[in-house]
């Protein structure tokens, strides 16, 4: 096992863990720089794949981090991923929600909530795109499949009735197994 | 932002929300191990709302706005940042570890699992196609939450050019996350910094903001 390996995961994701502002879809387009780009733990084909996996799992589908650190380092590497990108984050947190009402009424905790919104809708934008970019454009003989897929999913949640997501996820799998082979 | 009324903030939420029995740790980590077990598809704010409210009685509505508030605003994911605030609040600090690991177990063991069997499936076409129907599925998933998100919450140009420079800076000219959010994060406060003959009202829409962890 090599120790320097599981110090670049504990640093790529701890510094993930921090910057995702907003929630996972955030920073998923530095985390596909980090890990297929420029660290080269995964290539782009299983990035998508790790990240479907996210999908299918209960539970925050940033639990993806732990597959990631399982490709670079076995077990130790899933370990050390997921510590990495969920306990900055909450030690954050842990330590902010004790003093949040000290600032109770303060305009500035307000102004900084209406600054961010917008910028958290951006980084989502990008981080949809990021996946598409992936799951959909790159590596792919069946281009309009997947982009129909996309777009009957889309349709159906942002037009039709409320739906559980994870239906149509599970469809999306059923589909691909159908179509995409 | 929209005229839904805001249930009033009452002085003495933080006491009328705490039980009279005193809740175990056991207690804390099954619950959260319940919805993390069954929060799929991205839902979890909702599945949150119906247990810690609902079903179990540990937080009113006005305390239960208010932590996914703080944990919205924070970096971090929604269920993660959940699980340990309301376990904080419950039990102090073993109550935040309680509620994390629970909330973290399912889903941390289950993809752990498939990640060890695709590491060694990773070639396999049947499994490919699979993976490829899900990621496109997601995609319009993320894409449906992140728009029903915008449409509530940002009216003003100024939102909706923050929008825009943000995912031009990220997706077309890649710079990397931390120089935007220290270059366009200040400049976006400042736009918003507090005027006296401006007031903003509070963001009412807590409920619906990013669900998608």
């Amino acid at each position: 096992m090599n120790l320097g390996s599981l110090f670049s995961l504990l640093w790529v994701f701890s510094l993930l863990s921090i910057m995702a502002v907003g929630g996972g879809t955030s920073v998923l387009p530095a985390m596909k720089d980090f890990t297929v780009e420029i660290q080269g733990w995964v290539n782009e084909s299983q990035f998508r794949d790790i990240y479907a996996l996210g999908q299918i799992v209960p539970g925050p589908n940033m639990l993806m981090v732990i597959v990631i650190g399982y490709h670079v380092a076995a077990i130790p590497g899933a370990i050390v991923a997921f510590l990495g990108f969920f306990v900055p984050s909450s030690v954050i947190a842990l330590a902010t929600g004790r003093v949040w009402n000290h600032f109770e009424g303060s305009p500035w905790r307000t102004a900084i909530q209406r600054a961010f919104a917008p910028i958290v809708v951006g980084l989502m934008l990008a981080g949809t795109i990021s996946i598409a970019r992936t799951a959909i454009v790159g590596d792919n003989d069946h281009l309009q499949i997947c982009l129909a897929l996309a777009a009957i999913v889309f349709v159906i949640l942002y037009f039709g009735r409320k739906i559980n997501p994870a239906l149509l996820i599970l469809a999306g799998g059923v589909a691909g197994w159908f179509f995409l082979r | 932002m929209s005229d839904e009324p805001l249930p009033p903030p009452s002085e003495t939420s933080q006491e009328a929300l705490l039980p009279p029995a005193r809740i175990t740790l056991a207690e804390i980590f099954l619950t959260f191990l319940a919805i993390g077990a069954t929060s799929f598809g991205g839902g979890v704010v909702a599945y949150l709302r119906s247990s810690l409210v609902e079903k179990k009685g540990w937080l009113n509505d006005d305390t239960f706005l208010e932590v996914l508030e703080i944990s919205q605003t924070l970096p971090g994911l929604n269920a993660t940042n959940m699980a340990v605030l309301v376990g904080d609040r419950l039990r102090g600090w073993p109550g935040a570890l309680a509620g994390f690991l629970g909330m973290m177990l399912p889903g941390a063991l289950m993809i752990f699992i498939l990640g060890i069997v695709y590491a060694s499936h990773a070639q396999n076409e049947n499994v490919n196609a699979v993976l490829k129907g899900v990621g496109a599925a997601s995609v319009g998933l993320l894409l449906a939450v992140t728009l029903k998100i915008g449409r509530k919450q940002l009216e003003k140009p100024l939102d909706i050019a923050l929008v825009v420079i943000t995912l031009v800076l990220v997706s077309f000219i890649h710079v990397m996350l931390p120089i935007v959010l220290l270059t366009v994060g200040p400049v976006a406060i400042f736009l918003y910094r507090p005027r006296t003959h401006l007031p903003h009202k509070a963001d009412d829409h807590s409920f619906d903001k990013r669900p998608a962890d």
